[in-house]
């Protein structure tokens, strides 16, 4: 269980959110919403232990993240962050086993690793290129291949920073279903920031909208994800449609 | 590339061909060419005989240092690579070498021996790693400030070494151009840069998947457990320490270390684990084949031997380049 107690956030000139309490249960599936530089990275980035700055504490299980040793953490949680590009020369397959460095002890690769490996390349499709050098994939594949490491490093608490970007639309509904599987059957954690209001009405139980002036809204999808509150997040007019799969909203 | 039936053929002869052939070869050639049995006898037996002080007094010491120097480079630029996230990165690229030239030129300027030349010239590179420590991880820096850092000190050194080659007497000029293109022709005691070249080895060895890992960005690093600054603080130490140990003894030998790292890497080889020991024993062949060939090409006259690792590592590098594109 991941709980903010009293957490204040701030980047220079602008508090980006004050006294957050907030906990997320095993199982659960959060989106975070806001607008471009509300703060949504920085609230990931403190809440999954990347950013240990800022009063007032994170706790995973009862213990502040600041106190796991760090692979203990990385076990933990896992984070994909925003695409940071990479230097790196070798496969698809030696790619995806460095998400298990948490797990290895000594210098070789177990046959544990290899399996999770396998198994994280089949989940994200990408079983077939495992052999491919990272450079000779398009941006989907290659965000396909960041989201199997992440697989792979297997954490209880999975953080993820715009994990739909570079995807198409079939690939993003995959992605989105992978996780939600993992929190409704394996009760793994996912927090994620998103910009797609329909996906998260869809795939998240919960939400946190970060508005603009510092205020933040935590509380269940189906309570928060209103045109009314939407419009007032995105400072921008919406109309909303319903379908069969549920309610999404387009610009007004 | 084909791994399954390419690997062990290239291994063998990175790993024990290519280290053995060009040791013998650095040993066989010089201003006297010695048959190949005579230095194999030399090197087992050790009557005193002609050959034998020649091997072991003159060209062992030599061929040995270049090959640690050219492991060091080679070594310093795949590290230096990871750390800044750079291809470009060469040893270099911090300005370890120009704080090091402006106090060994300064030293020649002096009228010094080469023993405090090689000595300021030591200093020379502990000044400038600790200026570009101080500046560049001050304030949690990131990477993109320690390269810049490093980049404009070196530019600075670069002015300095070229108005003392205006000031410095006719006479000395040439010797200083050698010092600043590398010269391994007073290198004759490799102990020291053997036992740094191990060193950094095994740190970069031990470190070898952390390294893998910082190439993909410093949150990712961070978020799969690994110490990100104090990693970085450590590359960059042992990155100078061998850059530093390689300009004192050699000069400022250029492309051995953005060549090298590349070169093992176009056939193949990317993890850390597999990159820095091949990357040292390929720098190592590399320098002592060019070291070997500055000394014969116009014997008895010898060349300064960063014109030849340039002259023969831009083709070859080149041609790879080409050829996997």
């Amino acid at each position: 269980m991941l709980r903010a107690q009293r957490l204040n956030l701030s980047v220079p000139g602008k508090t980006l959110c004050r006294d957050l309490d907030v906990v997320v249960k095993p199982g659960e599936c959060w989106a975070i919403l806001g607008r471009n530089g509300s703060g949504k990275t920085t609230l990931l980035h403190a809440l999954s232990g990347l950013r240990m700055a800022g009063s007032g504490g994170v706790s995973w299980d009862g213990k502040p993240l600041a106190d796991y040793p760090r692979r203990d953490l990385a076990r933990q949680i896992g984070v994909l962050p925003q695409d940071e590009g990479h230097e790196f020369w070798g496969t698809v397959l030696e790619y995806v086993l460095l998400g298990r460095y948490p797990y290895s002890r000594g210098f070789g690769i177990s046959g544990e690793d290899e399996d999770a490996a396998a198994s994280a390349l089949r989940q994200v499709g990408m079983a077939e290129m495992a052999g491919r050098t990272l450079a000779t994939l398009s941006g989907g594949e290659r965000q396909r291949v960041r989201i199997a490491m992440l697989l792979a490093q297997a954490p209880q608490l999975y953080c993820l920073d715009e994990p739909l970007q570079h995807l198409d639309l079939g690939h993003q509904a995959e992605a989105l279903r992978l996780f939600r599987r993992l929190a409704a059957e394996e009760g793994r954690t996912v927090l994620m920031v998103l910009h797609e209001t329909l996906w998260a009405g869809r795939f998240c139980d919960h939400a946190l909208l970060l508005y603009d002036n510092g205020e933040i809204a935590s509380g269940t999808a189906a309570e928060l994800l209103t045109g009314e509150n939407l419009e007032r997040l995105y400072q921008c007019g919406l109309r909303e449609l319903s379908t069969e799969g549920g309610r999404c909203w387009v610009p007004a | 590339m084909n791994s399954t039936l390419h690997f062990p053929a290239t291994w063998l002869v990175l790993t024990v061909v290519a280290p053995i052939a060009s040791v013998v070869t650095g040993l066989a050639f010089g201003s006297v060419d010695l048959p190949l049995g005579d230095v194999l006898r030399a090197l087992i037996g050790k009557e005193a005989t002609l050959v034998t002080d020649i091997v072991w007094q003159l060209r062992l010491p030599r061929v040995l240092s270049a090959f640690a120097c050219g492991g060091l480079l080679a070594l310093a630029g795949a590290l230096l690579q990871a750390l800044l996230r750079n291809p470009l990165a060469d040893p270099y690229i911090l300005g370890i070498s120009g704080g090091a030239a402006v106090a060994a030129l300064s030293a020649m300027i002096f009228g010094l021996a080469a023993a405090a030349v090689s000595f300021s010239a030591l200093g020379g590179a502990l000044a400038a790693v600790g200026l570009v420590f101080a500046l560049g991880f001050s304030r949690g820096g990131n990477m993109v400030r320690l390269l810049l850092t490093g980049v404009v000190l070196s530019a600075g050194f670069g002015a300095l070494i070229s108005l003392l080659l205006t000031l410095a007497p006719d006479a000395q000029v040439r010797g200083m151009l050698f010092w600043l293109m590398g010269d391994l022709s007073q290198a004759q005691a490799p102990g020291p840069v053997w036992g740094i070249l191990l060193a950094a080895l095994g740190f970069g060895w031990w470190q070898a998947k952390s390294l893998d890992i910082l190439g993909l960005g410093e949150l990712k690093a961070h978020s799969l457990g690994i110490a990100v600054r104090p990693l970085q603080i450590a590359i960059f130490f042992a990155a100078s320490a061998a850059t530093a140990a390689v300009v004192v003894e050699a000069g400022t030998i250029g492309f051995v270390g953005l060549i090298v790292p590349h070169f093992v890497r176009l056939l193949g080889f990317s993890g850390h684990r597999r990159l820095l020991p091949l990357a040292a024993l390929a720098g190592g062949c590399f320098l002592t084949l060019a070291d070997t060939l500055a000394r014969t090409a116009i014997a008895p006259q010898q060349l300064p031997v960063g014109v030849l690792t340039a002259l023969l590592g831009v083709p070859l590098l080149l041609f790879l380049l080409s050829r996997k594109a």
